[in-house]
């Protein structure tokens, strides 16, 4: 919070369209807010595949990563997640890693 | 306006030991335009500073729980702007629209924009305007070999100003320049010795600004070093640590999720090499172009144009990076796109997206 004007909260994290709707006019009608979380969630859980890691929406106010030993952590956006994520299974999650770019590949053809 | 835009701009000027900082500033707060300015240095140099609103800061930096020291909070800095605010608020001084800082000659700006940006109360109140460094066209390249501190003030820059071409020769300078645009080949470089100073071309045009934003992008777009092949690397051929520039140019639309998941997770893993993005995307289901623009782990608020400024339609990202590979992060952006729009081994896409993405490629300047 803002302890000079009592302001709660961020501005929102810069990925997520709805706190930038200006910027992202016209996709509104085709991502609504919920299609949105759900979307991220989706592209998530691929990457997070290759690391034994899920994802899940939480009552539309967070999302909940579960390792593959089911010790979770809540986090409310992207940049907590990769970090949260890193802190769970112990080792760094790099999307410039040719082995996880191979699986992704995989994954992606022909599903 | 928005929210964003409706912030105090910060900017801050840069730049190693006597390559003309205070000069610059003192031409600079001559004009009209900035006669709102508050303005913070860090030392009290040989040229004097006639303002009404100018603050010393002595430095200081503060490290975060996490020891990134790449999001070191400037200590200093943020008691003189959390205080510079209170006090326009409570009226002891004038409300001024704008904060200038000048900072010391062996400054890492990089500490100071993140203050700026992150700051849970700062980031409230105040947003980051141009990072504008003076090189001194006699010393700077001897300066850029021996000093990091030189370079990483090249590096992050928004304005790049050759101080004192008049004393160098064209050797010299030439030589400086391609030095500067191989380090940052998203900055605007300006020659003081030749090239109007006026406050809009350095400070005041941003992104973020809505009324020069087209502007600024035009600078973008026409700048020589976009165009000229310099940010053309062989791959590979950069040492472990060294700090180099390069546009990645996209054609093909990128989803916006995809992009979000990719970079979040790239600055999670690399922002401490990462010293500045900038871009211009296409993005899939939006009719404008989207502005992103980040400071190591830190992204701005996207933003966006009202119109494509050419013909052009490929998304255009400028990394200015420390020792991370070209092609790796081609390929990862390129890897990262196709999970939003996966292809059958036949090229046809099997997911009933409004606008599939076939065969994603990347092409080179």
């Amino acid at each position: 919070m803002c302890s000079l004007c009592g302001m709660l909260g961020g501005r929102g994290h810069w990925t997520e369209t709805a706190t930038n709707a200006e910027t992202f006019q016209g996709r509104a009608e085709s991502h609504t807010w919920h299609r949105e979380r759900q979307d991220r969630a989706r592209l998530v859980n691929k990457v997070l595949k290759y690391y034994g890691m899920s994802l899940n929406d939480w009552a539309a106010t967070s999302f909940v990563l579960r390792s593959h030993t089911g010790q979770n952590s809540i986090v409310s956006n992207l940049t907590e997640m990769w970090a949260a994520a890193e802190s769970l299974i112990h080792r760094e999650c790099d999307p410039l890693d040719e082995d996880l770019l191979s699986a992704l590949a995989e994954d992606g053809v022909g599903r | 306006m928005t929210e964003y835009a409706a912030l105090i701009p910060v900017n801050v000027i840069t730049g190693f030991l006597g390559s003309g900082k205070t000069t610059l500033l003192q031409k600079l707060l001559a004009s009209p335009q900035l006669r709102d300015t508050a303005v913070l240095v860090n030392e009290f140099g040989e040229v004097g500073l006639d303002h009404h609103l100018l603050e010393n800061v002595a430095e200081g930096t503060l490290l975060l729980d996490n020891g990134c020291l790449c999001c070191a909070l400037r200590g200093d800095l943020q008691e003189s702007l959390r205080d510079l605010f209170s006090r326009r608020e409570r009226g002891e001084i004038p409300r001024f629209q704008r904060v200038v800082i000048e900072t010391s000659g062996l400054a890492d700006p990089v500490p100071i924009a993140y203050t700026v940006l992150a700051e849970p109360v700062i980031q409230h109140h105040f947003r980051l305007g141009n990072i504008v460094t003076t090189i001194d066209a006699v010393n700077g390249r001897g300066q850029l070999d021996r000093n990091s501190e030189s370079v990483k003030q090249a590096a992050v820059a928004d304005r790049l100003i050759l101080t004192k071409t008049d004393l160098a020769s064209a050797g010299q300078v030439n030589a400086l320049r391609m030095e500067l645009r191989r380090l940052n080949v998203g900055a605007v470089l300006i020659d003081s010795g030749t090239d109007d100073l006026d406050p809009e071309r350095l400070l005041t045009d941003d992104t973020y600004d809505e009324v020069s934003r087209a502007r600024e992008v035009d600078r973008w777009l026409l700048d020589e070093g976009l165009n000229s092949g310099i940010s053309e690397h062989k791959h590979g051929s950069h040492a472990h640590d060294e700090i180099y520039s390069f546009c990645v140019k996209y054609d093909v639309p990128l989803d916006w999720t995809a992009f979000g998941v990719w970079m979040t997770m790239l600055l999670n893993r690399h922002g401490d090499k990462v010293l500045r993005i900038k871009g211009l995307l296409n993005v899939e289901g939006v009719a404008t172009p989207v502005l992103i623009n980040g400071v190591q782990h830190i992204v701005h608020p996207p933003t966006h144009l009202e119109r494509w400024p050419d013909t052009d339609r490929r998304s255009r990202i400028i990394f200015i990076v420390r020792g991370l590979s070209q092609h790796r992060i081609e390929a990862s952006l390129s890897a990262f796109n196709m999970l939003a729009n996966p292809v059958s081994l036949a090229g046809v896409p099997v997911k009933d997206t409004a606008q599939p993405a076939l065969g994603a490629s990347l092409s080179r300047p």
